[in-house]
């Protein structure tokens, strides 16, 4: 039976088709989903902060986009995904208030995706494709089996990129 | 600066003096809230939890829920998080009621600058109210920034004000009471957060530190 796998803030999972990982609510979070359709593994983060070397408490690792893409990257090798197969999808890094001031908590979702986008290039993953930005969440439904990434919102749409 | 373990070794007498502190506040708010819309309003005893951050959109009812949030930090000596969350719906019936407008009259697709705009000071009034009630009776200066208003979903929204969180502890400290319209309709939630730093301060200005 295939089931649906949440995933929570500040969290990582992984899965084997054909089971799907879903994160709920992405706002200024990113929603980072790794996989190998050969071997149907997939891995799904929803980071909060870009940066865990600026933390004063790093311990979670799925909390942060750096610390994130290399637990994903153990957590693949672990489960027999190839390093050479892996390819990325991401979404979130929005910004959800408005009338908001010059904080940065404010501008968090827009160095969230700079920090993932540059921390999978580091980690030689490629990203195929992104649904970032805006002012809006998102709703994630990720499909290990061949990669594809529902995306939901409200009020902006409904797309599989 | 404290952390998670601070929070998870407060004592019993502490959590009701937090208890105690939200109960104040809230009442207060709630009087306002109840002027503003020209109806009753009752509240329920305010709860104190400490959760790790992907519990706190199930306190709302879901991270999928559609929602609209407004948000305030508060400044000075005990910083916190401010956040008054309402369903929807819910929002739009308090902005009828708020501009004499017969309830029903506006719809969430229809929900413009104007209010945004009444949201944005029912926000500012209740937070007033419940930083005010709080402030008397802790001596503490407090200070409400101007409110920043979202409408989406309940996860997104949290999303961003648990990430200045993130950067200290895995788990929040959240002081949350239900407003209630004819005791049985949920109005809205509100939430203070108190940045881990702030919450040694207000023990120790309601006399229960360690």
């Amino acid at each position: 039976m295939a089931s649906i796998i949440q995933v929570g803030m500040a969290d990582l999972k992984l899965t084997k088709a054909p089971n799907k990982l879903m994160t709920a609510g992405l706002g200024s979070c990113i929603g980072i989903c790794v996989c190998d359709t050969t071997a149907k593994v997939g891995a799904l983060a929803h980071i909060m902060l870009p940066d865990s070397t600026q933390a004063k408490n790093p311990q979670n690792r799925a909390k942060f986009a750096d610390s994130a893409i290399l637990m994903l990257l153990e957590e693949m090798d672990k489960n027999g995904a190839s390093r050479a197969r892996l390819q990325a999808k991401i979404a979130g890094g929005a910004q959800m208030f408005k009338f908001s001031g010059e904080s940065d908590i404010m501008k968090i979702g827009e160095r969230n995706t700079q920090a993932v986008i540059e921390h999978l290039a580091k980690q030689r993953i490629k990203l195929l494709a992104q649904d970032t930005g805006g002012n809006f969440g998102r709703t994630i439904t990720f499909d290990v089996e061949n990669g594809s990434l529902l995306v939901r919102t409200i009020g902006h749409g409904e797309r599989v990129i | 600066m404290k952390n998670v373990s601070d929070y998870l070794e407060l004592s019993n007498i502490q959590m009701d003096a937090l208890k105690e502190i939200g109960n104040i506040g809230a009442g207060n708010a709630a009087t306002a809230l109840a002027q503003m819309i020209n109806s009753k309003i009752d509240m329920n005893v305010p709860q104190v939890s400490i959760l790790e951050f992907d519990k706190v959109p199930d306190l709302i009812g879901g991270a999928d829920l559609y929602v609209v949030g407004i948000y305030l930090t508060v400044e000075g000596s005990a910083p916190a998080s401010l956040l008054f969350i309402i369903r929807v719906e819910q929002a739009c019936r308090l902005v009828d009621m708020m501009m004499g407008k017969p309830v029903g009259n506006t719809k969430p697709q229809e929900m413009g600058e104007m209010e945004y705009s009444a949201m944005m000071e029912l926000g500012n009034i209740i937070s007033a109210t419940y930083l005010n009630a709080l402030a008397m009776f802790t001596q503490l200066t407090m200070t409400p920034s101007v409110p920043a208003l979202g409408m989406d979903m309940a996860g997104a929204i949290l999303n961003a004000i648990l990430a200045q969180f993130g950067e200290v502890a895995d788990h929040v400290l959240v002081l949350e009471t239900q407003f209630k319209k004819d005791t049985e309709d949920v109005v809205g939630h509100f939430f203070m957060l108190p940045e881990p730093g702030s919450l040694d301060t207000i023990l120790t200005a309601l006399g229960v530190s360690h």
